[in-house]
């Protein structure tokens, strides 16, 4: 049952990514082709709202609903990771037309085709895991 | 309501119900948005991996696994009950653009040259759905997170590192919608 509010907050992400248009190609390559202001109105949108979140729950020390503190570290700096991670997400961004959530959301929406983008994330993710050692982070 | 929810939405109304991801998996359960960590956790329930990058109690992550258990099921909602597979409303330049590149299933959520079963195997769909599919997980793993714990979370946060991942989602983003991806939907 602990799950449960976990599965209920991604019934509701996935409704607003595909209501969104966040999980269509057309939308992803207009917006890197800069023909449309909508992915970047989202994107911009959705940021400000995150920072104006976290900017709260920090003033007003709201608690989590179990009473703990909530924690608000940012992930670790890893210069080299976070770019060179960053810039082949990014063309795997755009040749799919999906990031991981949209993964998920297509397929829930039956897109089947999408079976061949999940498999192929989970062999870069298996892929990572074995040259983690030897890669520069 | 269910017009409302079933029309086209606008991008001051799915950036901010986006962003409320943020505050939602705080408040409700002291987790930070993320997705692509659920890659992870996948192979280490799933297969017989000996890499220490999937030696972990991945039981303790159960509840992004119900998260985007959460999100197939919502998906499967938005397109049966809310006409979540209605085509955007793209402009005019991005539809020449893509009729340029031969795509001629504009009006869909998806292109049919990518989507349909009939063309599954091909070079086109593997390239771009297989290998780019490849390069979404381990390009999100080696950064540490994709658009959702770098660009949503991340930033909201004000970190550093995400925004350097960002800043590498789009140099490579760019990169290869521009020079790359005409040359696959010619294919």
């Amino acid at each position: 049952m602990k799950l449960l509010k976990f599965f209920l907050i991604g019934v509701y992400f996935g409704v607003v990514l595909i209501k969104g248009e966040v999980v269509s190609w057309f939308r992803i390559q207009e917006m890197f082709h800069f023909r449309s202001f909508y992915m970047y109105g989202v994107l911009g949108s959705a940021v400000v709202v995150g920072v104006i979140s976290v900017a709260l729950i920090r003033a007003l020390k709201i608690r989590s609903r179990d009473g703990s503190e909530i924690k608000l570290a940012g992930k670790p700096f890893n210069k080299v990771g976070n770019l060179t991670g960053g810039i082949i997400f990014g063309f795997g961004w755009a040749l799919t037309g999906a990031c991981p959530g949209p993964l998920y959301a297509l397929l829930g929406a039956g897109y089947w085709a999408i079976l061949l983008a999940i498999a192929g994330a989970l062999a870069g993710t298996i892929a990572y895991g074995y040259l983690k050692p030897h890669l520069p982070h | 309501m269910l017009d409302f929810l079933s029309s086209s939405w606008p991008w001051y109304v799915t950036g901010p119900l986006l962003g409320l991801m943020v505050p939602l998996l705080l408040i409700v359960g002291n987790k930070q948005f993320g997705v692509s960590s659920s890659l992870q956790h996948l192979c280490a329930a799933a297969l017989p991996l000996k890499a220490a990058y999937f030696k972990y109690d991945w039981k303790a992550q159960a509840w992004n696994l119900a998260l985007i258990g959460g999100v197939i099921v919502g998906a499967a909602i938005a397109v049966s009950l809310l006409d979540g597979a209605a085509a955007p409303a793209l402009s005019q330049s991005a539809r020449e653009l893509f009729a340029s590149w031969g795509v001629a299933s504009i009006d869909a959520l998806q292109p049919a040259e990518l989507f349909s079963l009939q063309h599954l195997f091909s070079t086109r769909s593997l390239v771009a759905l297989l290998f780019g599919g490849f390069l979404v997980g381990f390009g999100a793993r080696y950064a540490g997170g994709c658009t959702s714990g770098h660009a949503v979370m991340g930033l909201s946060l004000l970190s550093v590192g995400s925004l350097v991942a960002v800043i590498g989602f789009f140099i490579g983003g760019l990169l290869v919608s521009h020079l790359l991806v005409p040359i696959v939907m010619a294919l």
